[in-house]
């Protein structure tokens, strides 16, 4: 187990190493000179003097690599190029707001989801059946950013129930469950539907099985045969797919963010594109693939705690 | 019996089946209204959608504007069907050209030199590492947004999953019974490739197509609302829904008809996909979203 | 003979399969007393692991019961209601399944699962449920029971699986017990101590057993009765040694010459029964063995054969048999 996660983490960490190494020659790999290749055609001679400076653009390209890691490595990802605050100031002081958007539409997803996917096992083969599998691809396709944009003209500015803007006030928990209730509607959605599917099709899969059979054939229960003996196998794919899928609730949260105007990792990468801010483009990039990341590498780790089978054979 | 055949036959029997099934057929319907929307969009628009009438902005639907005008008075309706054209053009240029490379660099992944497949293996695991959107931004960043940007990111985002089905299909069968009678009486590699590999990789490959063009529509229409995809003046569903979004207060109507057809083009092609895949090969893996 | 403890009389499924139904089971006829052990014996395919699937209510979603009843104490159990089945599930009649790789959760330890299929008895604790399900453990021979219920499936071998699956089935202390071909996926020499395991329950166990297999052997050494099925139907029944010395259906009789153990002679060639079992979609209407009989006369194939009366406790279903 701990070979496995030492490699597991070690691969991680390679594929990061990757990922900065194609983000910083991405800037190069475009013909032009970097710092107006980051800045964009508008920025100003002194400014990209400026950038030249603080990336060390004049020096050897290797030079420029190493120094680059090894500021990244110590936390420093440059410089806001208009603000002049540390790239990772201004990464950490919004990212809160996003991980509680993702954790609150996860959590909801995830337990109706389930409850769907467990509905349509239990009436398989019925119109019911039908009519959740509908359902869910409905779900599953429908733009997210559409659905927050219907959600603010509905719920606020029609019936005034709940903020159009923001993500309420620091420290203010009401103020911020009211603020966060209509984005993580929008950004869960989708994978309602897609849980709902997931969890359906590995139930029937293990509803199939030979212990399950075993399991009624001691008279157990059904609620029980299907929550305890069925689900807890068949959830051990979904933990899997919702670390992956972790990049599309990001890519959501960029779009419904926008709507929302709620401070986040999505408004703050869009306007950093949308001024040619490249060193914090380039910082959130590298700050949310080590998330992400981290994230599925745990899922992988949680796995094989989840699932004895796997553990054996890690250990073995 | 040759393969070709076979999957003549098998295509046959995926419309016979596609067509019984509603939710297939539901998915037809809409693809097709949009199809015709778009190919026809000069003739059925009643107006210019780049016709700017200051004198009639933000008009509720009436006789002469049915969906009403934007702040600048054009006509809503006539942008939302000239935006089907972008929508499907760039949906379908943009999958068309990622499923071509992907075909031609999974071929060559499966049908190629060992080194080469382990080098572009690693590359596709790398790429599908990193979330997309970040991804789309950070090259969107570099070479500033518009059409062409917003085709190129798409194609490189989807390039590794297609490659990875067209490697994995190929590898399964160049070890099968026919491939390797085949050679064994001599035949070219690009005999086998062309006559057997070929037909054989374009049935999966045309489903997850498919099932990625409702996402491609998504991402194209997202990306025009944060002003990074199509430029404004031209009709996107996405800057129609951002011009929409900052009159939300005063003209809920443009927002509210200009989601519509997003939806529906979504749903359509969605709808369509699944068919596909259970008509075609019920057994293909679900995939995740991106 | 006293009351049956089991009874199936006329029973007919079918599986509903797109073309048609198969007709797995046709007119099946068993009885079970307390203190016996009941061999069903065929081939795969005939029906014998249906009919199990039936005696514990426990048949596929397709499989439709077209006629017949099984009567346990005299309650029929296939038309009561879903929770009165349940309950006869484990305490009543209890089931010993062929595969002991998949018989178990793989992701629950074995103490959990066998405390869990003790639900049944109310006002017990854990603890002691535990302690029973060790207990029975022991008995069926498994030398650590503590250091099993703490393991996974997965960790034990194929043979203390299958110990561990008897130990299951007799923990509610069931009337009857039915094994699925309890020892196929075991190796001889598990499946010599399985046998013998199984031997050593009979002493002291009131219930009725009913081993389903494709085995001879398990049957000479385990069964009182046996059961012979072919094509959906019973074809023979009778006390085991009659069954082995005098069988009087002509497909006993090729079962037995099949069978490798009864060679005496050293022989390079397999015998087979020739010819191929008739189509469960339409069965024939005359004797299902007639295209492979030796004996077959045209009568056999126009015909539905008689159940022979041979003694007080042998029967066979065919028309050239005689007393």
């Amino acid at each position: 187990m701990l070979n496995y996660a030492i490699k597991r983490i070690l691969l991680a960490v390679l594929i990061l190493f990757v990922v900065m190494l194609a983000m910083y020659a991405m800037v190069f790999l475009v013909p032009g000179d970097p710092a107006t290749v980051a800045l964009g055609p508008r920025a100003t001679p002194e400014l990209k003097r400026q950038l030249i400076e603080r990336m060390g653009l004049d020096q050897p390209i290797l030079q420029q690599i190493y120094n680059f890691f090894r500021n990244a490595v110590t936390g420093d990802l440059g410089y806001d190029v208009w603000s002049k605050r540390p790239v990772l100031e201004v990464i950490l002081e919004v990212l809160p707001n996003t991980l509680l958007l993702g954790v609150v539409a996860l959590a909801w997803a995830l337990i109706l989801g389930v409850a769907l996917g467990c509905a349509a096992v239990v009436y398989r083969g019925t119109t019911m059946d039908r009519i959740l599998g509908i359902l869910s691809v409905s779900m599953i396709s429908v733009p997210s950013f559409v659905v927050a944009i219907y959600a603010l003209l509905i719920f606020a500015v029609w019936l005034q129930w709940l903020p159009a803007i923001g993500a309420g006030q620091a420290g203010d928990f009401w103020n911020q469950f009211r603020a966060v209730l209509m984005p993580a509607f929008a950004v869960g959605i989708s994978w309602v539907g897609y849980l709902a599917r997931m969890v359906r099709a590995s139930m029937l899969e293990v509803m199939g099985a030979n212990h399950i059979r075993t399991a009624r054939a001691f008279g157990l229960p059904e609620r029980r045969v299907v929550f305890k003996y069925a689900l807890r196998i068949a959830i051990i794919p979904t933990i899997s797919i919702i670390a992956v899928g972790l990049g599309s609730i990001l890519s959501s949260a960029v779009f419904v963010e926008s709507v929302f105007t709620r401070p986040g990792i999505g408004t703050l990468i869009t306007a950093a594109v949308q001024k040619r801010n490249y060193p914090v483009v380039m910082g959130t990039v590298l700050v949310m693939t080590a998330f992400y990341l981290m994230v599925v590498t745990m899922a992988d780790l949680l796995i094989a705690r989840l699932d004895p089978r796997v553990r054996d054979v890690l250990k073995g | 019996m040759s393969s070709r055949a076979e999957s003549a036959t098998g295509i046959m029997r995926s419309i016979r089946s596609l067509a019984r099934d509603p939710m297939g057929l539901l998915g037809v319907t809409l693809v097709m209204i949009f199809l015709l929307m778009a190919l026809l969009a000069p003739i059925i628009s009643p107006y210019d959608p780049l016709k700017i009438s200051v004198m009639s902005k933000f008009q509720s639907p009436n006789l002469s504007h049915w969906l009403g005008t934007d702040h600048l008075g054009r006509d809503t309706l006539s942008r939302i069907i000239y935006g089907s054209r972008t929508a499907l053009s760039i949906a379908l240029t943009a999958t068309g050209l990622a499923g071509l490379f992907g075909l031609l660099l999974g071929l060559i992944a499966g049908f190629g030199p060992r080194w080469l497949d382990g080098i572009l293996v690693l590359l596709f695991d790398s790429m599908s590492s990193l979330p997309m959107i970040l991804f789309a931004l950070a090259v969107i960043t570099v070479l500033g947004p518009g059409t062409a940007t917003l085709i190129l990111v798409i194609v490189l985002v989807s390039i590794p999953s297609y490659a990875r089905l067209i490697r994995a299909q190929t590898l399964t069968l160049k070890n099968s019974d026919f491939v390797v009678a085949e050679r064994s009486i001599g035949a070219s590699s690009p005999r086998i490739i062309l006559r057997h590999l070929l037909p054989n990789v374009v049935g999966p490959l045309v489903i997850i197509l498919s099932m990625d063009i409702p996402v491609v529509i998504m991402l194209e229409a997202g990306l025009s609302y944060l002003n990074l995809g199509v430029r404004p003046p031209t009709p996107s569903w996405g800057n129609i829904l951002y011009d929409g979004y900052t009159s939300l207060r005063y003209a809920p109507t443009l927002v509210i008809t200009a989601g519509v057809p997003l939806v529906l083009a979504t749903l359509g092609f969605t709808f369509l996909g699944e068919g596909l895949r259970d008509a075609l090969d019920p057994k293909l893996q679900v995939r995740g979203l991106r | 003979m006293s009351e049956a403890l089991l009874r199936v009389e006329n029973l007919s499924i079918g599986y509903d399969a797109g073309i048609g139904q198969i007709q797995a089971l046709r007119a099946a006829n068993l009885e079970a007393h307390g203190g016996e052990v009941i061999g069903i014996v065929g081939e795969s395919g005939c029906g014998k692991s249906t009919l199990a699937a039936a005696l514990i209510n426990l048949l596929a979603p397709n499989a439709h019961v077209n006629s017949g009843a099984i009567y346990y104490k005299g309650a029929d159990i296939l038309t009561m209601d879903k929770e009165s089945q349940r309950h006869l599930r484990g305490p009543e009649i209890a089931m010993v399944f062929q595969d002991p790789m998949t018989t178990f959760n793989p992701v629950i330890t074995m103490g959990d699962q066998l405390v869990d299929f003790q639900h049944h008895i109310e006002g017990v604790s854990n603890t002691e449920k535990r302690r029973r399900a060790g207990e029975l453990l022991a008995r069926v021979g498994i030398p650590d029971p503590e250091l099993c219920l703490r393991r996974y499936p997965h960790e034990l071998s194929g043979g203390m699986r299958q110990r561990a699956s008897i130990a299951a089935a007799l923990l509610m202390t069931p009337n009857v017990l039915v094994a699925d071909e309890p020892t196929t996926a075991l190796d001889v020499t598990m499946e010599a101590q399985i046998i013998h395991l199984l031997r050593e329950l009979r002493t002291d166990y009131q219930g009725a057993i009913i081993v389903v297999t494709h085995h001879l052997g398990v049957v000479a050494e385990l069964c009182d009765r046996v059961y012979v099925m072919y094509a959906g139907q019973v074809v023979e029944q009778g006390l085991v040694d009659d069954i082995y010395h005098a069988p009087k259906h002509p497909y006993t009789r090729a079962l037995i010459a099949c069978d490798p153990a009864h060679f005496e002679e050293h022989t390079p060639i397999l015998p087979t029964i020739t010819g191929r079992v008739p189509s469960l979609l339409h069965p024939p209407v005359g004797c299902s063995f007639a295209d492979r009989c030796d004996l077959a006369i045209s009568r056999c194939r126009e015909m539905a054969p008689p159940w022979v009366r041979i003694s007080e406790t042998q029967f066979a279903l065919c028309h050239e048999a005689r007393p």
